[in-house]
């Protein structure tokens, strides 16, 4: 059975990361970006990259990474989640990373793992493991482009098999999109130049379906550490606003909400969890060492898919629930602009459609469990 | 890591239980008086009370190589209050007279127990019992009506909860007492339940005499010996480990047997209850893992929540998904069950004891007031009780 706790070191770097982000992330940050969407906020990518190494925990120390696995990064998700910190942790160095480790790439990793350049999978953001296809001309909505140097294209090759191709800025043009969530904004992606192939035919594809699986099984994380922040700062609302002469949270019509809000995170943490420890049992380090020779057991692989298409299918739909409980019992402040809860609802609704939605996770999972439809 | 150095024998014990009480042919009772002695029937108690000093998780490597063994269990459908109450009451609160006494025949089942809190006057507000105990020289004189009394036809002892003094504020008149079932003053009638079954009764206690060394804590302190008590009736509720157990299987197993009951409106809610009651067991394993380590989560309140939700969901559901069946019935002649079970019988059983599950241990409602007080740290309602002596509160 997969640990489901946290260990010490986990623990550490979760302190290190939220205090960065204190630093580092004004609060009032997450939603200037509706109305200031070219805001820089490359410093604060710098300061979780460069200073925490955040870019290259998921790489190799011999490509110039820290080395680390799925639960680390779990962790960190947890805290931008929270945050919701306008950086491209997951879209670069979790799932393009993982693009670019399943499809034994040397080349382009240690400039990703330094923080010097980010990189983007480019497939519209609600592709999930099995269910994308390959990119002609553009794609669209992407998330994570925006910033991207480097933009890893799913493309047909000349044998029509799929070809994973490398572009550069000056290859692509990016046209921004209006997006719900502003902390994460999407843009139309148009390859214009010729590219580098990284990996062709199966390759290609192992590489793309084990982004998208590490990007569903980790977003969990991030869905998780989003809702917490909702109940905690609810908890706290309702601990110090009065009417009819009490604090709100005296009341059972609050409490119990706040209660079954409190048992609905119980359960998203221990499917986030299962979710990055079974994707961490099948290390894709292991992959990248000895290519060819993928490290997950048939069993393995199949409970990896179990846990990702679970956390997805429930840590979407937590992460939701939590922020409009969290508008809802915050009242007519939880409307307003200035009040950071809409910041979260935005993200988590985004996040619920990213990656797959529920509905199509437990499609998914009707198969890997054998409940047919029919 | 201690636990292993204090004890590098647990192995060793479990052989030594083996080789001297072949687990196939001894007696259960005998066997499970010897895993006493062993000090293997709870690990996590002390040295001659059925333990041996270890960390409460370090049980399932002696339970896990008991069961692969085939050794008897302990009947946990019959004495789920004696092992799941009142064993670690007494081990926390009782003398060492009390412990002598009643742990060993209470872990090989030879004595069963019961349960006497609940009255008609209180229920949820478990503190305001009103059965009287009154002190006459070295016994107490116990008066009053119990309710929902599980299993009290075939207990041999009970743990009472009963008002000791009415002047001061409910909890704190209250005392905690072993009682034996077999006292002429008591009577006990069966409670029917909409199964047609009678797992209650009412037990009526009528001048029974409790000598004063049966009760456990001082005089007054019944409140929290109680307390200790629900707590542990709470975790033994919330246990369960496999995928795909409980009612949960008994749907997919239909499902995967019967093409007949596959309908798309019936595959969306299969696959959301299957989703729910697998993260509820992956929480469960957390919670498990994290006692082991020594860290036990506050999450156990809220994990009976969940608990009874999808009971009451997913046998619901069962029925809708075999209408015809669903439309009949096992039997509604009135029995006595040996013991409690939610698995049992037929899908109608099942939807209809399933109801059961937000109200017994404490229902939903006040398990979310647990929640939001104990966990989350939100003010307490408004009690109009409080600090009032119990004798001048309007019931």
């Amino acid at each position: 059975m997969t640990d489901l706790l946290y260990t010490d070191v986990e623990e550490s770097l979760r302190s290190s990361v939220r205090s960065t982000l204190q630093r580092s992330l004004d609060e009032g940050l997450p939603a200037r970006l509706y109305d200031e969407p070219d805001t820089d906020v490359s410093a604060l990518w710098q300061a979780l990259a460069g200073q925490l190494g955040l870019a290259g925990l998921l790489v190799p120390e011999s490509l110039g990474g820290v080395g680390a696995g799925a639960r680390e990064a779990a962790v960190v998700l947890e805290e931008l989640g929270r945050a919701v910190a306008p950086v491209p942790f997951l879209t670069s160095a979790v799932i393009a990373t993982t693009a670019l480790l399943q499809a034994g790439d040397e080349q382009h990793l240690p400039t990703l793992a330094s923080g010097e350049r980010t990189a983007v999978l480019v497939l519209p953001w609600t592709a999930r493991r099995g269910a994308w296809s390959a990119v002609s001309g553009s794609a669209e909505p992407v998330a994570g482009a925006l910033g991207a140097d480097l933009f890893l294209v799913p493309t047909t090759g000349e044998g029509g098999g799929t070809s994973l191709r490398a572009y550069g800025r000056d290859e692509v043009e990016l046209e921004p999109i209006v997006s719900l969530d502003m902390t994460r904004p999407l843009a139309r992606v148009t390859v214009t130049g010729q590219g580098d192939e990284i990996a062709s035919g199966a390759g290609a594809e192992a590489a793309v379906d084990a982004a998208l699986a590490a990007g569903a099984a980790l977003l969990a994380s991030e869905q998780l550490g989003l809702a917490q922040w909702c109940l905690e700062t609810t908890v706290e609302y309702a601990k110090t606003r009065v009417q009819f002469a009490r604090p709100i949270g005296s009341f059972q019509a609050i409490k119990h909400r706040l209660a079954d809000l409190y048992l609905l995170l119980v359960s998203a943490q221990a499917a986030a969890r299962q979710a990055a420890g079974t994707l961490a049992d099948g290390d894709l380090r292991g992959a990248h060492a000895a290519r060819g020779t993928h490290s997950v057991a048939p069993q393995g692989a199949a409970e990896q898919q179990i846990a990702q298409a679970v956390a997805q299918a429930f840590c979407s739909d937590a992460a939701v629930r939590a922020a409009e409980e969290a508008l809802q019992l915050h009242g007519g402040i939880g409307m307003t602009w200035e009040a950071p809860v809409h910041t979260r609802l935005k993200r988590a609704k985004a996040d619920q459609l990213a990656l797959g939605t529920p509905d199509r996770h437990r499609s998914d999972l009707a198969v890997l469990v054998d409940l047919p439809a029919s | 890591m201690s636990d292993q150095q204090q004890s590098p024998d647990l192995q060793q014990r479990v052989d030594d239980l083996l080789a001297s009480h072949d687990p196939e042919t001894t007696p259960p009772a005998i066997f499970l008086g010897a895993q006493y002695d062993a000090g293997l029937a709870w690990v996590h108690f002390p040295q001659g009370r059925g333990g041996l000093g270890l960390s409460r998780g370090r049980q399932v490597e002696v339970d896990e190589r008991l069961e692969a063994a085939g050794a008897p269990r302990p009947d946990f459908a019959r004495n789920s209050i004696g092992l799941g109450m009142a064993a670690p009451t007494i081990l926390a609160f009782g003398s060492q007279e009390l412990q002598e006494r009643y742990l060993r025949p209470l872990f090989a089942c030879t004595e069963i127990w019961c349960q006497l809190f609940s009255e008609p006057g209180a229920g949820s507000d478990l503190a305001a019992v009103a059965t009287r105990a009154v002190p006459d020289g070295d016994e107490w004189v116990v008066d009053g009506q119990k309710v929902w009394t599980s299993g009290a036809h075939n207990a041999d002892f009970a743990i009472l909860v009963a008002r000791t003094d009415t002047s001061v504020p409910k909890h704190a008149g209250l005392t905690y007492f072993l009682v034996d079932m077999r006292d002429p003053g008591i009577e006990i009638r069966p409670l029917r339940q909409i199964t047609g079954e009678a797992e209650f009764n009412e037990v009526f206690l009528t001048g029974v005499r409790v000598p004063d060394h049966n009760r456990v804590g001082t005089v007054g302190e019944g409140w929290k010996v109680a307390t200790t008590t629900l707590n542990n009736e709470r975790v033994a509720i919330s246990a369960g480990n496999d995928r795909e157990a409980g009612q949960i299987g008994l749907v997919t197993e239909r499902w995967r047997t019967d093409p007949s009951v596959r309908t798309p409106g019936n595959h969306t809610e299969l696959m959301q209850w299957w989703v729910e009651t697998e993260v509820t067991r992956l929480a469960g394993e957390r919670l498990r893992q994290g006692l082991e380590a020594g860290q036990p989560g506050p999450e156990s309140s809220a994990m009976k929540l969940a608990f009874a939700q999808q009971a009451q969901q997913v046998t619901g559901f069962a029925l809708e998904l075999a209408p015809e069946e669903g439309l009949t019935y096992h039997d509604w002649t009135m029995v006595r069950p040996e013991g409690g079970s939610f698995l049992g019988h037929g899908p109608g059983f099942r939807y209809l004891r399933a109801k059961g599950n937000s109200i017994e241990g404490g229902t939903s409602e006040i398990m979310r007031n647990i929640v939001a007080e104990r966990v989350l740290g939100l003010p307490p309602d408004h009690r109009p009780d409080k600090g009032i002596p119990f004798k001048d509160v309007p019931r």
